[in-house]
């Protein structure tokens, strides 16, 4: 009990004082606080949406219709009147949404799958890692498509089906954190004390391999949002009455022509925020010196 | 090399194997049969139509016919064009993809390739930084949002290009080849960025500034070919990527390529169609995978040393 506790503290005051350093880093990355002060900015809007929007999100107003940005409608509004700005801040809960809940999923399945892997080694890792290897070199685009047919249009499908493609990068990542901590003394200690596997990869391998890991999620979540909005364009993802900054993007892409509002604001909400999640990304990668994250 | 080559050709058959049984046994699985939707169907009818698509057959059966038809390179009849087969509609959708996936790729090296290598002579100054933000925004900017933007901006408000289709009008090709292609440019870009940077800083490379080599020949004759191993390493993935994103830009265009009918064959149910294309497609994308890790390999001596082939 006592070395587990003395390893605690000792574990506890060595991730402070990483963590502050890297804090530190990031505070000078001015795109980087930039990015995470958006986010949060972005992430406060879409959890309030329903408290603080301007307009409710089935009023109609079809004498009014299209209309550009005005004094009452600051992004104009749509063909059926519908305030413009209400319909990006419940579309961005809903891409905010899919774009964590899905990366959580992958987070879940390739932190694991990585964990095991790379601490049993021998041949079971040898057959994850190929099963892993398999899965790279599938078309996943394609992949979406066909299970969206399969299994119909339900979001939490949705939310599966991106995590279920979007883990292998994590577990190669973890997989090799995993390795390397493997040889270091406290693991040799806490395996010889008789710590379970299950514990040991909780208590101290995921921990110290947090910063890749956070790192990669940050990376994670964009490609995640873009894959939503692909598929909501192609009209495969969310579907009305719901909305999503992919779908909102779609229907602006109809009726660009006459009204052009109604595609570019969506598009900048979405871009910014694929914007700030890249800067913040990158910028939390060279703050905690994770190499490889990317690519 | 040889060898190295045989072994990835080797890992590449599970690979395509694993893909054609997992789409087969979903498309299979997918609630409802290809014929419930339409109406007014008799059973005896239903029946024969089931006979002719062998879908009267035990799955595992289907499963076995299936592949003994692909080995003959026949992907079977499409379910909702009656009288077509998957063949026939691959084959008129896919020269058009692959005509507009070249040329993006050629607009993603060109543009990309070039601004990598000029961020990368001038780190850390306005010509690093002025490619780079733009690099940042390609990634960022999807293609279904750009792809109307530069409708909006080059085809109506100055009307300098076609809007829509494909080998019809002079110049039409042009804007669907950069929107397909804008956002590998910028991929590419950070590649070829990142892998100057490093090869810039070896020490052959102050060797050859220091036997006084002007500057051009340092970059072309060498550092190009050590630098870009990661986007030669990037083109097979680019390439599967170019192939998914092709939907969206022949939607968006009204390009007849492959990517729309995937997509109209997704909304049709089309399972036969749908299951073809997904089989071509991943055994076209697992080759290139192969191709551009074979080129990368030849680029770079150290891997090529390790499968020793002088």
């Amino acid at each position: 009990m006592t070395t587990q506790t003395i390893s605690d503290i000792a574990q506890a005051e060595q991730g402070t004082s990483l963590w502050k350093d890297a804090w530190l880093r990031l505070r000078k990355n001015h795109l980087a606080v930039f990015g995470l002060v958006l986010l949060v900015l972005f992430v406060i809007i879409a959890v309030l949406t329903p408290w603080i929007a301007p307009y409710s999100y089935q009023a109609q107003n079809l004498e009014l219709g299209a209309s550009p940005p005005s004094a009452a409608h600051w992004l104009g509004t749509d063909i059926f009147g519908r305030d413009l700005m209400t319909q990006i801040m419940y579309g961005g809960r809903i891409s905010l949404a899919v774009g964590f809940v899905a990366t959580a999923v992958a987070l879940l399945i390739g932190v694991t799958w990585g964990a095991v892997a790379g601490y049993v080694g021998g041949r079971a890792d040898a057959v994850m890692m190929r099963l892993v290897d398999i899965l790279y070199a599938l078309p996943f685009m394609i992949f979406i498509v066909l299970l969206t047919v399969v299994f119909g249009r339900n979001m939490l499908l949705l939310f599966l089906a991106i995590g279920a493609v979007e883990w292998l990068t994590m577990a190669r990542i973890m997989r090799g954190q995993v390795q390397s901590l493997r040889q270091q003394e406290f693991v040799e200690a806490a395996i010889s004390l008789g710590l379970s596997p299950a514990t040991l990869i909780r208590r101290h391998l995921v921990p110290n391999a947090l910063g890749p890991i956070i790192v990669y999620t940050t990376l994670t979540i964009p490609n995640v949002m873009l894959l939503e909005a692909f598929l909501s364009f192609l009209g495969l993802g969310i579907q009305p009455p719901q909305t999503s900054w992919g779908l909102l993007i779609s229907y602006g892409a109809e009726t660009m022509e006459e009204f052009p509002w109604l595609l570019i604001f969506p598009g900048v909400a979405l871009t910014l925020t694929l914007f700030s999640l890249n800067f913040l990304g990158d910028g939390l990668r060279d703050a905690l010196d994770v190499r490889g994250a990317k690519d | 090399m040889w060898r190295f080559i045989s072994l990835r050709l080797l890992q590449a058959i599970p690979v395509i194997l694993v893909v054609i049984t997992v789409t087969f046994f979903l498309v299979r699985i997918a609630p409802g049969g290809p014929f419930d939707s339409e109406k007014a169907v008799t059973r005896e009818v239903k029946a024969a139509l089931e006979t002719q698509y062998k879908l009267n057959l035990p799955l595992f059966q289907q499963y076995t016919a299936y592949l003994g038809d692909l080995a003959h390179g026949d992907l079977g009849p499409s379910f909702k064009y009656p009288g077509r087969s998957v063949n026939e509609l691959i084959a008129a959708g896919f020269p058009v993809t692959a005509e507009l996936g070249f040329y993006a790729l050629l607009v993603a090296l060109c543009i990309g390739g070039l601004a990598g290598i000029i961020a990368a002579l001038r780190p850390n100054t306005a010509q690093d930084y002025v490619p780079m933000s733009l690099a940042m925004i390609g990634i960022c900017m999807p293609s279904f949002l750009l792809g109307p933007l530069l409708v909006l901006i080059f085809g109506i408000h100055l009307d300098w290009l076609p809007v829509s289709g494909w080998g019809d009008i002079p110049g039409d090709k042009i804007l669907p080849a950069i929107t397909l292609g804008a956002g590998y440019a910028a991929y590419i870009a950070r590649l070829g960025r990142a892998g100057m940077l490093e090869v810039l800083s070896q020490d052959y490379i102050r060797t050859a500034r220091a036997k006084g080599l002007p500057e051009w020949q340092v970059v072309l004759k060498h550092s190009l070919r050590g630098g870009l191993i990661p986007v030669v390493a990037f083109l097979g993935p680019a390439f599967a990527g170019l192939l998914a994103g092709s939907f969206v830009v022949e939607t968006i265009f009204q390009i007849p390529g492959l990517g729309r009918f995937y997509v109209q064959a997704a909304f049709n149910r089309d399972y036969t169609m749908i299951l073809g294309t997904t089989v071509f497609l991943s055994v076209l994308i697992v080759l290139f995978n192969l191709l551009s890790d074979i080129l990368a390999a030849w680029m770079n001596p150290r891997l090529r040393a390790q499968f020793g082939n002088n």
